[in-house]
């Protein structure tokens, strides 16, 4: 009985911390229709803020907390809201999700940039002094002065958040903004404020959270965080989105739920050390799945939508056949150049890159299925591509298949994992589905590699790949095997050109306009998704099998859940619609923190001036230029470099037309141009 | 012949009787029209016959098959076209993209390894089949013009155009003229006038705009708070001196 006690009072400090982050999450939701997948980099931030000012500087807990929780994290908020949100309410449910990724990808690493990035000064503490000093209230029922201070903490605020809602009028008008903003604002509501206010609340919510869990983690990392939400996430489900009491209880149910579970497992077994931490992604995934409310919930249109002028079209792509030859020329040339300098001069090192890179995009050309072809923001692509390595691995080096065989092989249990995984998410559709994919790839992180049947070797030792031999070549020779993947590049990037243009690419073009019409000519919206799905997770099982044959080892670090959110950010800011797209992500994903943090910009910066020595820069930053670079997504769906390119391609087109006008004296043919 | 047969169709709402036993027929070729005041239920048959909502009570018959087990995309593999009340189109494909998608779910020969193979892009006589029926519907000069650019009265021939593509017997359009003035209603009573002489298709006009229906329809029936009040030819309903009070007042 008091173990069963002491387990629920430890859970209650869980439980109280997610459940402050389920209601921040519910809250941005209902007041701008934002699922805020940042939630948890917020909460790091302060964190992160409140842990240098505290335990570095030394400063008292009170001018700490205020300036981290009171100060600090509203006014990250307010500059969210105020910068992007505010401009994203009448965009698409899909690019405020992208929005948010690429916020949970940037922010962390801007706070880590921030802060010293030398050894951690010691564990986190609480906020309360000596917070580990231990009470008994009664029996042998042990309870942490940071644990009560926890729970008084949540009781607080889980009281004032429901005089705020129940009691005054700025509840009221937060709930009616989310309807309709400017619905609202017809009706004398200043809508922005009351935005701009709950955008604050929930940051303080995100905020008073994260200070509030470091001391149990007893240090500051932010994969903790970003792990730690989903289980406040599955709360936040269970209430729909919509209501508050019920995210609330089930973030304290889900806290106590995962402390007891602790008792009555046996202890070591398979069960209890691998079920307890991996609770929160089956409690996401369970409740995604049987939720019946949500199968029917449709996502929140704006009932005056409808007076919005249409989305802007995409750049002109019409140009000339001299324009287009003069690129493709263009193209072949540059290729021709950089084929010639890695094979004859460069060294070891730029070979290496350049296979990482061209692996690697074809992994991005998964993504180019499954968010630029059929619209779903699939958050499992890493996971895609670790059960193609594994599979590779496992299949080459314990069954003894011929390595091509076995890619090929691993890349079909790929597909056939995405397509059943694909059943669930597809009922679901839209933001759920990313939370599904999302909950999905964190399951298989954190659990599914600790089993060696998946994993191949044990945990530090990763499975050896070979690379392949066909007839008299070796691919062990590194510039052979750059033509191997280059090869296998071109294939797949054709293969998506003919899906894209043919009836799959159609028909996904059609579903994602709109499903009642398409299964209105006959076409089955499920079918074409799950087709989609399952393409795209082969592609991503083909590309991890290519990669653990590049590193000669499937090593499960390539292909953690975060690179799985990094890499649909990177794709989906640079083209996600074109093979370009996906070429260029890769070629950024590999060259932008080798080479241009590490060599062009403290180059550059050392030879434009004396005074300041600039060494490497940190990689971190990759993930910040890009992450922000996601938020460019509502703008430039087409993403903004193809964006980019087709305004210049433009522009160069009008300059002939100008000139052939000249020439023959007659008034320039309108081409091109923003349509 | 019977086309489409709808029997005893009852549809409930927390407790509200939306559709009280109606009896629907329509036979191959014919155009019929479903008319009512706003909120008698129109939409909601319609919605019934087009598997969106599942009927409480009744059984529909279209060609001979029984529509209650059939899922809403397979009914417009038998022959069910419709059109949508508030357009719905696919943003950024152009017209003749709409047109060529729904041929080619009418071909049903969308495999993925037909595109893996490179044999997915549009072929010369499914392009001649889509310009065709541009040229019926008189929209053939925005064929490659992006589905944002268009008015909504060439939006709506769109939808039709669309509809057709799947070579429908029974066309169901859901109050084409919303949103349209008087000459674009009359423009598209006129094409549509025009597509039932080419091809034949029984029409199910559901509209409350009284002189489309009233020119366009060889029989109506007529809804009022969830059951039918009357049915007959087009004439006949329109001088009866019930449907005149209750419904159509002094419009007539």
């Amino acid at each position: 009985m008091e173990e069963l006690l002491n387990a629920v009072f430890r859970g209650l400090s869980f439980g109280c911390v997610y459940a402050l982050l389920a209601v921040g999450l519910v809250l941005t939701y209902k007041t701008s229709g934002v699922f805020n997948l940042a939630f948890g980099a917020q909460a790091f931030a302060s964190a992160a803020v409140y842990y240098e000012l505290r335990v570095h500087h030394e400063w008292p807990i009170v001018v700490a907390f205020a300036v981290a929780v009171v100060v600090v994290a509203p006014a990250l908020g307010l500059v969210l809201d105020r910068l992007l949100f505010r401009h994203l309410r009448t965009a698409p449910p899909m690019a405020r999700l992208v929005t948010t990724l690429g916020l949970l990808v940037a922010i962390p690493e801007i706070v880590k940039l921030g802060f010293d990035q030398g050894s951690p000064h010691g564990s986190a503490v609480g906020i309360v002094p000596d917070g580990l000093t231990v009470y008994r209230p009664f029996g042998d029922v042990y309870l942490s002065r940071d644990d009560l201070a926890t729970i008084v903490v949540t009781v607080v605020v889980a009281i004032a958040l429901t005089i705020l809602f129940r009691a005054t009028s700025l509840g009221l008008r937060m709930r009616a903004v989310v309807e309709s903003p400017r619905m609202t604002e017809l009706a004398g509501v200043n809508s922005e404020r009351v935005s701009a206010g709950s955008w604050m609340l929930s940051s303080f919510l995100a905020g008073l959270a994260g200070v509030l869990l470091a001391p149990i983690f007893a240090q500051v990392v932010d994969q903790f965080y970003t792990t730690l939400v989903i289980a406040a996430i599955a709360a936040a489900v269970l209430g729909s989105l919509e209501s508050i009491p019920i995210a609330f209880a089930g973030g304290l149910a889900l806290g106590v739920l995962q402390q007891a579970l602790a008792i009555y497992l046996p202890t070591n077994s398979v069960l209890a050390t691998n079920l307890r931490p991996s609770l929160p992604f089956v409690a996401l995934f369970l409740v995604l799945v049987l939720s019946p409310r949500l199968r029917r919930r449709r996502e929140a249109t704006d009932p005056l939508a409808a007076v919005d002028p249409p989305p802007k079209g995409l750049a002109a792509t019409e140009r000339s056949p001299v324009l287009t030859n003069a690129t493709r020329v263009a193209a072949i040339v540059f290729l021709g150049v950089v084929f010639a300098y890695l094979f004859f001069s460069a060294n070891a090192r730029w070979v290496n890159l350049a296979t990482s890179a061209v692996v690697y995009s074809v992994i991005f050309l998964s993504i180019t299925v499954i968010t630029g072809m059929a619209g779903e923001v699939s958050l499992s692509q890493s996971t895609f591509a670790a059960i193609g390595a594994f599979g590779t691995a496992q299949l080459a080096s314990e069954l003894g298949m011929s390595v091509l065989v076995a890619v090929v092989l691993a890349a079909c249990i790929s597909a056939a994992v995405g397509a059943l995984l694909a059943v669930p998410a597809l009922r679901l559709g839209g933001i759920f589905l990313s939370l599904l994919t999302l909950g999905f790839a964190l399951f298989f992180d954190n659990v599914m590699t600790k089993f060696p049947w998946i994993t191949g070797g044990d945990a530090v030792v990763p499975t050896r790949t070979p690379r392949p031999v066909i007839g008299p070549i070796d691919f062990a020779n590194d510039k052979s095997f750059l033509v191997l993947v280059c090869v296998v590049l071109a294939i797949v990037g054709v293969l998506v050109i003919f899906v894209r243009e043919g009836t799959t690419g159609r028909y996904l073009d059609a579903v994602r306009g709109s499903e009642v019409a398409a299964a209105s000519v006959g076409i089955n919206p499920t079918r074409v998704k799950i087709t989609a799905f399952a393409l795209a997770a082969g592609i991503a099982g083909l590309g991890g099998g290519l990669l653990a044959m590049t590193d000669e080892a499937a090593n499960k670090a390539s292909f953690v859940a975060q690179f799985g959110l990094f890499w649909v950010v990177i794709v989906v800011s640079l083209g996600p619609r074109t093979v370009e797209g996906a070429i260029q992500a890769g070629i950024g994903f590999i060259f932008f923190p080798e080479v241009v943090l590490k060599l062009w910009i403290p180059w550059i910066v050392n030879n434009v001036q004396p005074w300041y020595d600039m060494a490497e820069l940190p990689t971190g930053l990759t993930f910040v230029f890009f992450g922000l670079g996601a938020i460019t997504y509502a703008r430039h769906p087409e993403g903004v470099l193809e964006h980019n390119k087709r305004a210049s391609l433009a522009r160069v087109q009008r300059r002939i037309d100008a000139r052939r006008a000249r020439r023959t004296g007659t008034a320039p043919a309108p081409v091109g141009g923003q349509s | 012949m019977t086309l489409l047969a709808a029997r005893g169709i009852t549809k409930q709402f927390s407790g509200i009787t939306a559709l009280d036993r109606v009896d629907l027929d329509v036979a191959a070729g014919e155009t019929v029209g479903l008319i009512g005041p706003n909120g008698a239920g129109k939409t909601t048959f319609f919605n019934c016959l087009l598997g969106v909502l599942r009927p409480d009570a009744g059984s529909t018959t279209f060609a001979g098959v029984d529509l209650a087990r059939v899922p809403t995309h397979r009914r417009a593999r038998l022959g069910l076209g419709r059109t949508f009340q508030r357009i719905e189109l696919f943003p950024g494909l152009t017209t003749r993209d709409h047109l060529l998608v729904a041929e080619r779910a009418r071909r049903r020969s969308g495999a993925l390894w037909k595109d893996l193979l490179g044999r997915g892009r549009p072929r010369p006589d499914e392009l001649a089949r889509v310009d065709e029926t541009l040229a019926l519907l008189g929209i053939a000069d925005v064929g490659d013009a992006p589905i944002e650019s268009l008015s909504l009265g060439r939006a709506r021939l769109v939808e039709v155009g669309r509809a057709l593509m799947t070579e429908p017997k029974l066309l169901l359009l859901d109050e084409p003229s919303s949103g349209l003035d008087r000459a674009e209603t009359d423009a598209l009573a006129a094409t549509l006038r025009t597509v039932q002489a080419e091809r034949g298709t029984a029409i199910l006009l559901v509209e409350h705009d009284v002189d489309l229906v009233r020119s366009f329809v060889q029989r109506v029936y007529v809804l009022d708070f969830g059951t039918l009040i009357a049915s007959g030819p087009t004439a006949e309903v329109f001088s009866d001196a019930a449907v005149r009070r209750a419904y159509l007042g002094d419009l007539v």
